[in-house]
C-alpha cells in the first residue's frame, strides 16, 4: 500500500491491519517519552487547504512521535491564493522530496488527482464530502477496543450524511467489518440513493437509534444561510438532536461517538456530550495511535 | 479540376439510396453519379469498402474566437472539423465578445475565410452580452449572417424575456437554440445528481433541472407555433418531454452528443475533470434512453458540443475545472459503435450527422448532381486507439483518450477538393 485515499478500497484484512498495528504505537503513547525513531529521516507535509484544528494536529503529533520531519503548509500561506495551479504546486512541493503528503482539501477527488502528479505517499485527510479514511479508523479503533469486535454491531449515523466525508468513510469501514449502519437526518442531509451504500435508511433517529450499539453523531455543517437544509437550529435540536432520551433508546452500554467539532445543544446535547457513554475524547486520543500506524505502514512497515 | 470518390457505398438517406457507385466532381460540384465513371484527367480517391456520405454538419460547437484564442481559433476549430468529418459547423455565441453583436458575426467569417474550407455559420447570442436580461439586436445579426440564436451557456432564466427573446427573432426567422438548465438546481453541482454523487462525494444537479426548463421551453414553442432546437439532451425525462410536444405537433428539434451515449456518471469516479460536462454525464438508463431517442427519431441529430479547454484549466480541482470536452475528432467512431452494435443501421448515422442543415435551415446533407460537393467518407472497420495529442484542436480535454474506437473518417471533402486525409 502507498496511499491511503479511503476506505472503499480497502479490504478486511488491510483495515485489521491497521488497528494491530495501532495498539503497539497505543502502547508507546502511553510512555513517558513518547517517541520512537521509527520515521527519522523521513519528510512529510501536511497541506491543510481547509481549516482544520483536530486533524492536523494529530497528524503533526502522530508523525513527530515517530521522528518524522514535518512541514506544515495552510492554504492561506501558500501559492494558490496566489493564483498557481494545484498541479503546479504539487509538482514544486514534489520537487523537495517528501516521502508523503497529508492532504485536507474541500474539493471531493484531490487527494487522487495528487497521486497522478507526485511521486510520494498521498494520505487523505479529508476530501471534500468524499472520504476521511483514518477519521474512520480511529473511529473503527475506539468501537474494536470498547466492543472487542464489529460483527453484528448496530450502529447509528445520525445528522448531516450529505456533507459528510466521516459518513461515507464509516459506512464502508462498518460494511466491510460486518456491523450494521442505521442512518437518519433531514431529508435535506441524505444523499440520493445512498441505501445502495449498504445502509438503512430512517426517517428520525429515534428508529435508528433503537437497540444501537453505538450512536455517531455527525456536525451539522453551517452552510449559507440561503442554501440552508434545515430552517432554524431550533427546529433542528427539536428533531435531531441526541438527547438522554433519545439515547435511552440504544442498548444499555451504547456508545457516543462525534468526530468533532461538535456543535453542542445543536447535535448533540451537553449531558450526552459529557456523560458516560461518551467516547468523544478516547477517540482524539485513538486518532494518534491510528495515525502513527499509517504512516508506519505507508512509510516504514510492510503490508501484510 | 475533377475529383472521382471511386466505388464507395454512397449513403444519401435524403435521396432515399444507398449504393455502391463513384462520384463525379468538377469545379466543386457534383456533375455525375455512375457506376462507370471516366477518370481521365481526373484525381481518384478510391472508396472501395468504404461509405461515402454527405458531408456532416456539427450544429453545436464552441471555437472560443474572439477571445479565448489559447483554448480554441476558428483557423484550429475548422481544422478539428474537417479531421471529424465534418464540413460544416454552427458556433456558439459564448465568446468574448459575446456574439451579441454584427462586428463579431462579421469576424468570425472573416477568420473562416482564411481557413481549410470548412463552412462556419455562426449562432448569435439571443440576449446582450448573454446576460439573460435584454434582447440582442438580434434583426441585425440575422442581416450580418447569423443562422440562429442562443443562450448556450448561459441559459435565459427568465420566461417572459424567453417569449420576447422567440416572438421577436421570428420577425427574421431566426430559430431559438435551447440550452435547457435550471441554473438554482445547476449553482453548486459538479455531476448528476444520483448514487454516484452520494459515493463521490459531489454536490450533484438533478435531471429535472433539464427537464423542467426543457418542457418549459417546448411549451413556449408549442404556444408560439414557433420552431425551437433543445440542445444537448441527456436524459430519459427530457426524451420523454421532447415525444411528448412533438406529438402534438410544435415544432420541435433535438441533438445530443457522443458522449451522452457512450459514458455515464460512473466515469467520474477517477475525478478526472475531463468527465465533467454540462448537462453532466447522467445514469445508465438515461444514456441507454438516449440512444433509444436516436434510433425513434425523438432525438434529430448529433452534435458534439465540442469545448475545448486549456489543460491548466482542467489540472485542477474538480470543483474548479471549467465544464466542457473537445468532441469534434472523437464523434464519428463513437456514434459508430451504434452501428456496429445493430443499434442503429448506416442510414441512421448519417442522417444524424446531417440532418443538422435542415433544422438550421440551411443547404445541404445530400450527394446530388448539381449541388456543392460536399462529402464525408468514412471507414467503418478500422480501429485506432484515441491519443489526445493527435488531435487538431488547440485543445487535448478529451474523456477518450486510450479508447479504442472502431471507425474512422477517411477523407473530408469541401466544395470538390479533399481538405483531410486521414494519414494514421
Amino acid at each position: 500500500m502507498k496511499h491511503l485515499l479511503g476506505i472503499e478500497n480497502l479490504n478486511k484484512d488491510q483495515i485489521m491491519n491497521i488497528l494491530e498495528t495501532a495498539v503497539s504505537f497505543a502502547e508507546i503513547n502511553q510512555r513517558q517519552i513518547k517517541k520512537v525513531p521509527t520515521l527519522k529521516g523521513k519528510t512529510i507535509i501536511n497541506f491543510f487547504a481547509e481549516p482544520s484544528t483536530r486533524t492536523r494536529t494529530s497528524f503533526e503529533v502522530a508523525e513527530k512521535r515517530l521522528s518524522a520531519d514535518t512541514y506544515n503548509i495552510a492554504v492561506s500561506g501558500s501559492a494558490i491564493q496566489k493564483g498557481e495551479t494545484l498541479a503546479d504546486t504539487a509538482l514544486n512541493l514534489q520537487a523537495m522530496g517528501p516521502d508523503a503528503m497529508v492532504i485536507r482539501h474541500s474539493v471531493s477527488g484531490t487527494p487522487q488527482l495528487l497521486t497522478e502528479i507526485m511521486d510520494c505517499s498521498i494520505i487523505n485527510a479529508g476530501d471534500g464530502f468524499h472520504e476521511h479514511p483514518t477519521q474512520a479508523l480511529l473511529d473503527a479503533y475506539t468501537i474494536w477496543q470498547r466492543k472487542g469486535g464489529f460483527e453484528g454491531l448496530k450502529v447509528a449515523l445520525l445528522g448531516d450524511i450529505y456533507h459528510s466525508r466521516v459518513a461515507r468513510s464509516n459506512i464502508y469501514l462498518l460494511n466491510k467489518m460486518g456491523a450494521h449502519v442505521s442512518i437518519s437526518g433531514p431529508g435535506t442531509m441524505l444523499p440520493k440513493e445512498v441505501e445502495k451504500m449498504g445502509v438503512t435508511v430512517e426517517k428520525l433517529p429515534k428508529y435508528a437509534v433503537q437497540d444501537a450499539d453505538i450512536v455517531m453523531m455527525l456536525r451539522v455543517q453551517n452552510e449559507r444561510a440561503s442554501n440552508l437544509l434545515y430552517p432554524d437550529v431550533r427546529e433542528y435540536s427539536r428533531y435531531f438532536m441526541l438527547t438522554p432520551e433519545l439515547l435511552k433508546l440504544a442498548k444499555k452500554d451504547a456508545l457516543v461517538m462525534h468526530p468533532g467539532p461538535a456543535n453542542r445543544g445543536v447535535e448533540i446535547d451537553d449531558v450526552v456530550m459529557d456523560g458516560e457513554q461518551s467516547v468523544i475524547l478516547e477517540q482524539v486520543s485513538n486518532g494518534v495511535n491510528v495515525r502513527m500506524a499509517v504512516l508506519y505502514l505507508l512509510l516504514g512497515g510492510s503490508d501484510k | 479540376m475533377k475529383l472521382v470518390v471511386k466505388n464507395g457505398t454512397v449513403v444519401n438517406p435524403l435521396v432515399g439510396k444507398t449504393e455502391k457507385t463513384s462520384i463525379v466532381i468538377e469545379n466543386g460540384v457534383v456533375t455525375e453519379i455512375t457506376k462507370n465513371p471516366d477518370t481521365k484527367d481526373a484525381e481518384v480517391f478510391d472508396a472501395d469498402g468504404l461509405f461515402v456520405a454527405p458531408g456532416f454538419i456539427d450544429i453545436h460547437v464552441h471555437f472560443r474566437d474572439p477571445g479565448f484564442e489559447y483554448k480554441e481559433d476558428i483557423i484550429s476549430g475548422l481544422e478539428a472539423a474537417a479531421a471529424g468529418g465534418f464540413t460544416s459547423v454552427c458556433t456558439m455565441p459564448n465568446t468574448k465578445p459575446a456574439a451579441d453583436n454584427v462586428e463579431t458575426i462579421r469576424y468570425m467569417y472573416e477568420r473562416a475565410s482564411k481557413g481549410n474550407g470548412v463552412k462556419l455559420y455562426p449562432i448569435a447570442a439571443a440576449t446582450k452580452e448573454l446576460k439573460g436580461e435584454s434582447l440582442a439586436p438580434i434583426g441585425e445579426l440575422a442581416e450580418g449572417g447569423a443562422i440562429a440564436i442562443s443562450d448556450d451557456g448561459r441559459p435565459i432564466q427568465n420566461t417572459d424575456l424567453l417569449k420576447r427573446v422567440m416572438e421577436y427573432a421570428s420577425t427574421f426567422d431566426m430559430m431559438y437554440v435551447s440550452h435547457s438548465e435550471d441554473l438554482y438546481l445547476s449553482e453548486t453541482a459538479q455531476m448528476n445528481e444520483g448514487y454516484y454523487s452520494t459515493v463521490y462525494g459531489m454536490t450533484g444537479c438533478p435531471v429535472v433541472g433539464e427537464a423542467s426548463q426543457i418542457a418549459r421551453d417546448c411549451m413556449m414553442a408549442e404556444y408560439l407555433k414557433l420552431p425551437i432546437h433543445i440542445a444537448h439532451v441527456s436524459a430519459a425525462l427530457s426524451v420523454d418531454i421532447i415525444k411528448f410536444f412533438k406529438e402534438r405537433g410544435a415544432k420541435i428539434t433535438a441533438e445530443t452528443a457522443p458522449h451522452y451515449i457512450t459514458l455515464t456518471d460512473e466515469a467520474l469516479g477517477g475525478f478526472d475533470t475531463n468527465t465533467k460536462i454540462n448537462p453532466p454525464l447522467r445514469s445508465e438508463a438515461d444514456r441507454l434512453a438516449v440512444i433509444k431517442a436516436l434510433k425513434d427519431g425523438i432525438i434529430d441529430a448529433i452534435a458534439t458540443d465540442h469545448a475545448p479547454h486549456h489543460q491548466r484549466e482542467k489540472e485542477v480541482e474538480f470543483n474548479n475545472a471549467p465544464s466542457g470536452i473537445v468532441g469534434l475528432e472523437t464523434a464519428l467512431p463513437l456514434v459508430l459503435k451504434l452501428y456496429h452494435d445493430k443499434e442503429l443501421s448506416i442510414e441512421r448515422i448519417v442522417e444524424l450527422f446531417t440532418a443538422g442543415y435542415k433544422i438550421m435551415g440551411l443547404e445541404g446533407g445530400k450527394i446530388e448532381v448539381g449541388a456543392p460537393a460536399d462529402i464525408t467518407v468514412f471507414d467503418p472497420a478500422y480501429q485506432w486507439t484515441v491519443d489526445k495529442n493527435m488531435f487538431k484542436s488547440k485543445s487535448h480535454n478529451t474523456p477518450f483518450h486510450g479508447f479504442h474506437v472502431k471507425g474512422a473518417v477517411s477523407a473530408t471533402i469541401v466544395n470538390g477538393k479533399i481538405i483531410y486525409s486521414r494519414d494514421f
